[in-house]
């Protein structure tokens, strides 16, 4: 994961905000948004994958075990995946 | 050789934008600037040059499509007017952060309400801070000159930036004048082919109009800011550059008789033409009056106004538009701001003028002069005046 890295000073602004590097979105910590975070029971997780589908961030994946987690990098604590979720496996908690 | 024609104002900046080989046009067509939008649409259609004419359903959409096509390096030009201009204004801003060098021409017509066609600049005035470079036509000649010179400053390495080319609605779109049409090799050596910044190819990705929040949206506009103030010096050079080739000079300030005078007005626009009559006028009866013809709006031309005002005891400033509840005219405003920090400036009057259509002839301009000259450096009850309106 590349650091973060805005221009240092107004003359350092692209002209236009030209992105030159592809992918460079993934620098973005959406994850810095959030109040709340989603916590996942995998005793009540059924592994549908409705979590991993609806997410809107797309920050949801799948383990090696079969069992779903959000990257906390990007999850904006929406709690889209917690209302979804029908067998009311995942929990949103305050952030510390 | 130019050659000298008489031809339909609207009718020659679409035929200057075809000098300048435009290779896409994207318009959508708004009484007074119909007329360029079909001749453009014409001149692709005809095939005379290898363009592409995109039907849109809106201005906002002609924008939109002007600023896509540009960013994919092609030179692009739109014109528009009144509610066109007002429903285009959102994307503006995007225009000019996105440093697409698009050309506009603005056929300027008042806004709604009441429902109005008739010209004044109440549709440009409300874009002022879109950063894009605005210019003033005063006639025919002026609207073919600015329309190529404003490929030539938007698209420059330094400057990149859209221009809008201002002619009055009726009053110039739909004049039939005699000018001097510019030979198209002359035009190729005035105007290489664009070569763009940065461009959208699936060869080379890359990301235009992206996110900037507050950690770096102030950099970025101080960015847009300095480009602007920048690119006088680019407009500069471009106009001695067309003077040293067509041999017609080009000023952000322009004087008229102004050795000697008292009395100054400053016009924008077609009204320059009336007024400079009108100063004949004056002369003649000795009253010291010159007449001063606003051609670059922004970036604002603050040191040749400070310059062009030296000496002069009264300046009257005339408005095609109204600041409601504000300064008066947007254009005085910016003049008084401009000239509050130098040590001895004139007595600055206000004078709003031919909105939406209403006539302004010579004698109309020697009235408003003779009044100031009257009242020499006497304060006026009101900061500025809606001239000839019908009072009880
Ligand atoms: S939606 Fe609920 S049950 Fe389904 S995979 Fe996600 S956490 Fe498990
Ligand atoms: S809270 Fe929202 S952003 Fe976070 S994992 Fe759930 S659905 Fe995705």
């Amino acid at each position: 994961m590349a650091a973060k890295k805005w221009p240092e000073n107004w003359q350092n602004v692209n002209r236009g905000c030209v992105v030159f590097r592809p992918g460079s979105a993934g620098d973005y910590h959406t994850g810095s948004w959030r109040a709340q975070q989603p916590v996942w029971d995998n005793v009540k997780c059924i592994k549908c994958g409705l979590c991993y589908i609806v997410c809107p961030e797309g920050c949801i994946s799948e383990g090696s075990d079969g069992y779903y987690s959000a990257d906390l990098d990007y999850c904006k604590g929406c709690g889209i995946c917690t209302h979804e979720c029908w067998p009311r496996a995942i929990k949103m908690v305050e952030e510390g | 050789m130019s050659k000298r024609i008489g031809i339909e104002v609207a009718v020659a900046a679409a035929e200057a934008a075809a000098l300048c080989r435009f290779d896409v046009a994207a318009v959508y067509p708004i009484t007074p600037q119909s007329h360029v939008a079909e001749h453009l649409s014409n001149i692709v259609a005809d095939g005379r040059i290898d363009a592409e004419f995109i039907t849109v359903e809106s201005e906002h959409s002609a924008m939109s499509a002007a600023m896509g096509a540009s960013a994919t390096g092609a030179r692009v030009v739109t014109a528009t007017s009144s509610q066109g201009l007002m429903y285009m204004h959102e994307v503006l801003p995007i225009a000019s952060a996105m440093r697409l060098p698009i050309v506009m021409a603005i056929a300027n017509r008042a806004v709604s309400g009441p429902l109005n066609i008739l010209n004044d600049h109440s549709d440009i005035m409300p874009q002022r801070d879109s950063g894009w470079i605005s210019l003033f036509a005063e006639n025919g000649q002026e609207v073919v000159d600015m329309m190529i010179q404003a490929f030539k400053i938007a698209e420059h390495r330094d400057v990149q930036l859209p221009v809008n080319v201002n002619i009055d609605g009726f009053q110039l779109t739909h004049m039939v004048e005699p000018l001097e049409m510019p030979d198209q090799k002359e035009v190729d050596k005035f105007l290489p082919p664009y070569k763009p910044y940065a461009t959208l190819h699936p060869d080379k990705p890359v990301s235009m109009g992206t996110f900037a929040m507050n950690d770096v949206y102030t950099e970025v506009m101080k960015a847009k800011d300095a480009a602007l103030v920048n690119s006088k010096e680019v407009i500069l050079a471009v106009w001695k550059e067309w003077e040293k080739r067509f041999g017609r000079a080009y000023e952000p300030i322009e004087g008229y008789r102004v050795k000697g005078a008292e009395i100054l007005m400053l016009t924008m626009g077609s009204m320059g033409e009336t007024a400079a009559v009108a100063i004949d006028e004056l002369r003649k009866k000795g009253i010291p009056a010159g007449l001063l013809k606003m051609k670059l709006w922004r970036p604002f031309p603050f040191d040749e106004l400070k310059k062009a005002v030296k000496g002069a005891k009264t300046l009257i400033v005339t408005d095609r538009a109204v600041s409601f509840g504000g300064p008066g005219g947007p254009v005085a405003g910016e003049v008084r701001s401009a000239l509050y920090d130098q040590p001895t400036r004139p007595a600055i009057i206000n004078e709003i003028i031919g909105l939406g259509g209403r006539d302004m002839m010579v004698e109309h301009f020697m009235e408003i002069v003779m009044k100031a000259a009257k009242a020499g450096r006497k304060k006026r009850k009101e900061a500025y005046e809606f001239y000839g309106v019908r009072e009880a």
